[in-house]
């Protein structure tokens, strides 16, 4: 027998108005995995997110967590879940620790217990000497790590995180991937987290590609990134829309026509590279070949550009 | 931990959190007791001598306005201090609650009870400064007071949390609340009596449940039984089962909206 999921998700749907958010989502996630939602804005990531952390209930679909169902049990999900929002769910007038103290309340923790938890976590994301510093006094990124703090506080089995990473500096982002990892080994934390980075993406067991609310791919970074080819070869030139149609017919290719330029993926990219230039000439203005990254996967899979930025996601 | 000891620690993190966050604004210290202070000061002693309002006993208007001050601190606090349900919603703070095993009504339960500290607090406060001014209360006085304060104060939190839960801004909020609160406190005997009104009014201000706090206010505050008949403030049982009901029906709505919404 399998083991029960850390998240299930069965044919989820969610419809705001006649806005469609999601479409016949299903998915699981195994205990102690790492899984990255990854998608555009208006993906409707961020619906998914709220719908596992019991803030709402979807149009059609169950979800559970660790087994209990987010809908008829969310009291159970609550408790086993952690969760890091996008938007800060912090208070500004409170202090580092108060925001900790309190939040340690809300899961029935307090005393010493509670005393020794907030320390180790403030140590975990570098934060003991701001402890006592109003969180509105604080960087945009010191307050994200209050946030993560925050939904580890309680210890809990799975971590939701919605763009952890966003305000975060390269090493701010490196020790918390590190903290997440020893969590992972110590406790066999299981974590979904949404990102519109590549490289977080990446470094998670699995990433779940997200368009339009529906579901395009899941599975290992390398093994999606094997689906789009040796190579991927990056063509600008002045008239794309020309050298496009010239390659389709000359080469027998099928290039793909993105803001930035004409993509190709070609199990022998380099060679490729050096006969388009030299068929083209001054034409084109760089071509350039490179191992297809997970942007590649996306372009491939939606036949669209992946437009990632820090902005409030559907 | 138990569950019920759980969401009374829940609760009680709430409302401190409420009371410290109060005390760090001193803009909402400030207007919460110098507006009280000021009202009483201008209509006691400008209306006081500018009328002469029947039935508001031998101490005089100001005496009179005394009780209806004190209404207006928590009348004005316990509703005005719900609107940080708006603020926590926007801010963020009030999703990450929901997410939380805490039970619904420990959410509603810490919004009440420090809504009820700061208006009695406040009132309290403005209760100290009475003999400065010539009102003379008794010590059994200031607890049956404290009592009419606290048991007010509830259902007027209760009442601000129910429109503040669906909200969309503060600015909203504050439009709506003040349309209910001034005919509230001006129909409620704080600024003058029942028996000298019109019938209509006399019936708006027989289903007005501030009505019923202000006469039991007065009555702790040394009026007569005699007196406040006679001016067409309601008995002290009916005050009494009025403010208890009132508290009792609003809280209860507080947290069967909380429940019901799981969004957050």
């Amino acid at each position: 027998m399998r083991p029960t999921p850390a998240v299930s998700v069965q044919e989820i749907g969610h419809e705001y108005g006649s806005r469609t958010a999601l479409t016949d989502l299903t998915f699981d996630v195994a205990p102690g995995e790492f899984v990255a939602l990854l998608g555009p804005n208006g993906c409707g990531k961020t619906t998914l997110f709220r719908i596992l952390a019991t803030l709402m209930r979807p149009t059609r679909g169950r979800a559970s967590v660790l087994g209990a169902d987010v809908g008829a049990d969310p009291g159970a999900v609550r408790r086993r879940i952690g969760v890091t929002f996008q938007s800060p769910s912090v208070d500004g007038r409170l202090s580092v620790r108060e925001n900790l103290m309190h939040h340690g309340h809300l899961y029935g923790l307090r005393g010493r217990e509670l005393s020794a938890r907030i320390e180790a976590r403030l140590e975990g994301v570098q934060l003991r000497d701001r402890a006592g510093d109003r969180v509105d006094r604080l960087s945009g990124g010191m307050r994200r790590r209050v946030e993560i703090a925050k939904s580890l506080l309680h210890e809990p089995d799975v971590l939701l995180m919605d763009e952890p990473s966003t305000g975060l500096d390269p090493a701010a982002r490196r020790s918390l991937a590190d903290l997440l990892a020893g969590l992972r080994r110590e406790r066999g934390l299981t974590c979904l987290m949404t990102t519109h980075l590549m490289d977080e993406a990446e470094g998670c067991d699995r990433v779940a590609i997200l368009d339009r609310g529906r579901l395009v791919a899941l599975d290992a970074p390398s093994a999606l990134k094997a689906c789009v080819g040796g190579e991927v070869v990056k063509v600008q030139a002045e008239d794309a829309g020309a050298v496009a149609a010239r390659i389709r017919e000359e080469f027998g290719l099928a290039p793909q026509e993105t803001d930035r330029g004409l993509c190709i993926a070609d199990p022998r990219g380099h060679a490729l590279a050096a006969r388009l230039a030299e068929r083209f000439g001054d034409r084109i203005r760089s071509i350039t070949v490179s191992r297809p990254s997970l942007e590649d996967v996306f372009l491939r899979l939606t036949g669209r550009r992946f437009e990632g930025s820090g902005d409030v996601g559907g | 931990m138990s569950d019920s000891a759980a969401g009374v620690l829940a609760a009680g993190s709430l409302a401190r959190r409420e009371v410290v966050r109060f005390l760090r604004q001193p803009g909402r210290i400030v207007g919460a007791v110098a507006t009280p202070v000021l009202f009483w000061f201008l209509l006691g002693s400008g209306l006081g001598r500018s009328f002469n309002v029947e039935g508001v006993g031998k101490g005089g208007y100001l005496e009179y306005a005394f009780a209806g001050a004190l209404a207006m601190v928590v009348l004005f606090t316990a509703i005005f201090s719900t609107i940080t349900v708006i603020e926590d919603r926007r801010e963020g703070f009030l999703q990450g609650v929901l997410a939380s095993p805490a039970p619904r009504a420990s959410v509603v339960a810490g919004k009440i009870v420090g809504a009820t500290v700061l208006a009695v607090v406040q009132a309290g406060l403005l209760l100290i400064l009475a003999p400065v001014t010539g009102v003379r209360v008794s010590v059994g006085g200031i607890v049956h007071a404290l009592a009419v304060l606290t048991a007010m104060a509830g259902g007027l939190s209760g009442l601000g949390l129910v429109a503040a839960w669906r909200a969309e801004s503060v600015q909203g909020y504050h439009a709506v609340m003040n349309l209910v609160m001034m005919p509230m406190w001006l129909l409620s005997g704080a600024v003058f009596p029942a028996s000298g009104a019109s019938g209509w009014m006399q019936a708006v201000m027989a289903v007005n449940p501030l009505t019923y706090g202000v006469a039991e206010l007065r009555s702790a505050l040394g009026a007569s039984r005699e007196a406040l008949t006679a001016a067409g403030a309601p008995g002290a049982f009916a005050s009494w089962v009025m403010m208890i009901v009132f508290a009792a029906v609003m809280i209860a709505a507080g947290e069967r909206l909380a429940s019901r919404r799981p969004g957050a």
